[in-house]
């Protein structure tokens, strides 16, 4: 049987974190009263404008240049039409010809067969970064057979990131999406947190035999989750090569991720190819960004904005914080992706490390196995977390000065999870857990136990 | 050059518009004929522009400031029909 390539594709729709808009002075705000963030440009009320909002833009040229993209000095806006409740213009105010980024990339990293410490580097190219208008929300009736729309989202500005088909399953599609994940937090052009509707991905897929061009591709829309992501992904591979091995065809369709069932299927309403007669919006000039070099001399500055500018004020990416952790702290590769995918955990790291005596090295044993598989079992944030850095590195001091042995620690760790707001010290006095340092004491006792036990003892001396 | 049924079907569709009789498809071939009229001009190597004000038509970036919100009852006050403060549409 010929071996099966399959190709995934992603584009990525990240909802910008601004206080207003991408054309309207209305509040950008997750779960609000129905209609009551919504301007009448947003509900599409005759003799409403466009006003292009300046925080978007530079969220879109941030992005643009944390993924490595060209940005495109003179970007257009167009309109692309469709009917939809949740749409009231008619149509969505995108960028379809000159969008405000393109060529970029974006690196990842993956576990092989789950094992952390071999992971591999792989490259998505980024296609393009385009502006573009959320739109509302539709809640669909069906016992009443009636739609109700909320146009509180309508007008929220968009990032749609469109990442080429250079994946190959569900795990390289979910790993890339967790990178651009964070990588959008650590910029603050979106708080990204796909559970909030704030990051949402639409997947291409297809199947082929090595040597033979692309088959037909169908796209799976309604993935609420990362891990929904991985399954869909994976099911739909799983699903077009079966059809094609037992004679069938794929049509290029939509299909919807069911995530109770755990598959795709055919989406109503999108049946035949839609035309969006794109063209371009009548009431927006282009948008020019600047450089150091093509700044205009007497231009008012809130109307510039510079590139440069920008790209010098970029903090520092992922991938750069994991290389410093590793380089600073003598900890493994690995270990830099445990504590970037937590939030707050490298704070926390580092905060211990800063109070503590004890390597790095053997603290990270103690932040990545004792504290995290807590946190995770009691399913808590690092911020959440009973025991600050401050009382685990006084902790971690006693062990390192040992006065407490490495069991005894785990001990004080387990009492302390309890956040009834001893310290260590404490703790270890109540249980006794000291260590003995005193060799005549030890031997001592030693001995009592050897008096005690004089049957074993000579059992183990003849062997 | 005639518009056939197929491309007829394809515009009425998603553009929501019909174009009833015969009479109507005439009206339309009259109307494509004429705009035809665009292709005699040699536009080779000219790029086209998006406003007669060219470079003169500057993009306005507005502050990220919450200027607009509340209208909550003046634009539900336009709806036809309404459910709690959510427009009522037809479902699909």
């Amino acid at each position: 049987l010929a071996p099966w390539v399959p190709v995934v594709g992603l584009e990525i729709h990240a909802q910008i974190s601004s206080n207003s808009k991408l054309f309207s002075g209305s509040q950008v705000q997750f779960a609000a009263p129905p209609n009551s963030l919504v301007s009448f440009f947003d509900a599409s009320l005759p003799g409403t404008l466009p006003v292009l909002n300046r925080r978007c833009v530079e969220a879109a040229v941030m992005t643009g240049l944390a993924l490595n993209c060209s940005i495109n000095k003179k970007s257009l806006f167009d309109r692309k039409h469709y009917f939809y409740a949740d749409l009231p213009a008619g149509y969505q105010i995108t960028q379809q010809r000159v969008p405000i980024a393109v060529n970029g990339s974006l690196s990842y990293s993956l576990c092989i067969d789950n094992k952390m410490n071999q992971m591999v580097t792989k490259t998505v190219r980024i296609k393009q970064i385009q502006l573009e208008q959320d739109s509302g929300k539709s809640l669909h009736d069906d016992t009443r057979s009636q739609t109700l729309v909320d146009l509180n989202r309508a007008g929220v500005g968009l990032m749609e990131v469109v990442m080429e088909p250079d994946m190959c399953c569900g795990e390289e599609a979910a790993a890339a999406v967790r990178e651009l994940q964070l990588i959008l937090q650590t910029l603050g052009s979106s708080q990204a947190v796909m559970a909030e509707g704030q990051l949402r991905v639409d997947a291409n897929i297809s199947v082929h035999h090595p040597g033979e061009p692309y088959g037909v591709r169908t796209e799976v829309k309604n993935i609420s989750s990362m891990r929904f992501l991985a399954k869909a992904v994976d099911y739909e591979i799983q699903r077009q090569i079966e059809e094609l091995e037992n004679g069938g065809t794929i049509l290029n369709e939509t299909r919807a991720f069911d995530s109770k069932l755990g598959c795709t299927v055919p989406m109503r309403d999108k049946e035949g190819k839609q035309d969006y007669r794109f063209m371009p919006e009548p009431n927006l000039p282009p948008l020019i960004l600047y450089d150091t070099k093509s700044l205009p001399a007497n231009m008012n500055h809130q109307q510039v904005i510079n590139i440069d500018w920008i790209h010098e004020r970029l903090p520092d990416l992922p991938s750069v914080k994991r290389e410093k952790l590793v380089e600073q702290y003598g900890i493994l590769p690995e270990h830099s992706f445990t504590l970037l995918n937590e939030d707050g955990l490298a704070e926390f790291f580092e905060n211990v490390v800063k109070q503590t005596q004890m390597k790095p090295k053997k603290v990270i044993g103690w932040i990545l196995q004792d504290l995290l598989s807590y946190l995770k079992q009691h399913s808590l944030s690092v911020k959440e977390s009973p025991v600050s850095s401050f009382l685990l590195a006084d902790l971690l001091n006693l062990l390192e000065k040992k006065e407490i042995s490495s069991t005894a620690a785990k001990q004080v760790l387990a009492e302390l999870w309890k956040g009834e707001g001893k310290t260590p010290l404490e703790i270890v006095k109540e249980r006794k857990l000291q260590q003995l340092q005193d060799q005549k004491e030890l031997e001592q006792i030693c001995q009592a136990v050897i008096d005690g036990q004089e049957n074993e003892v000579i059992m183990v001396v003849l062997g | 050059q005639n518009v056939s049924l197929e491309v007829l079907d394809h515009l009425e569709h998603p553009a929501l518009v019909d174009f009833r009789d015969l009479e109507g498809v005439e009206q339309l071939q009259k109307a494509i004929q004429f705009a035809d009229q665009l292709h005699e001009v040699n536009t080779d190597g000219v790029e086209p522009i998006d406003s007669v004000l060219e470079d003169r038509w500057c993009l306005y970036l507005r502050e990220d400031d919450v200027t607009e919100g509340n209208y909550t009852k003046e634009l539900l006050e336009n709806a036809r029909e309404k459910v709690e403060e959510y427009f009522v549409a037809p479902p699909g």
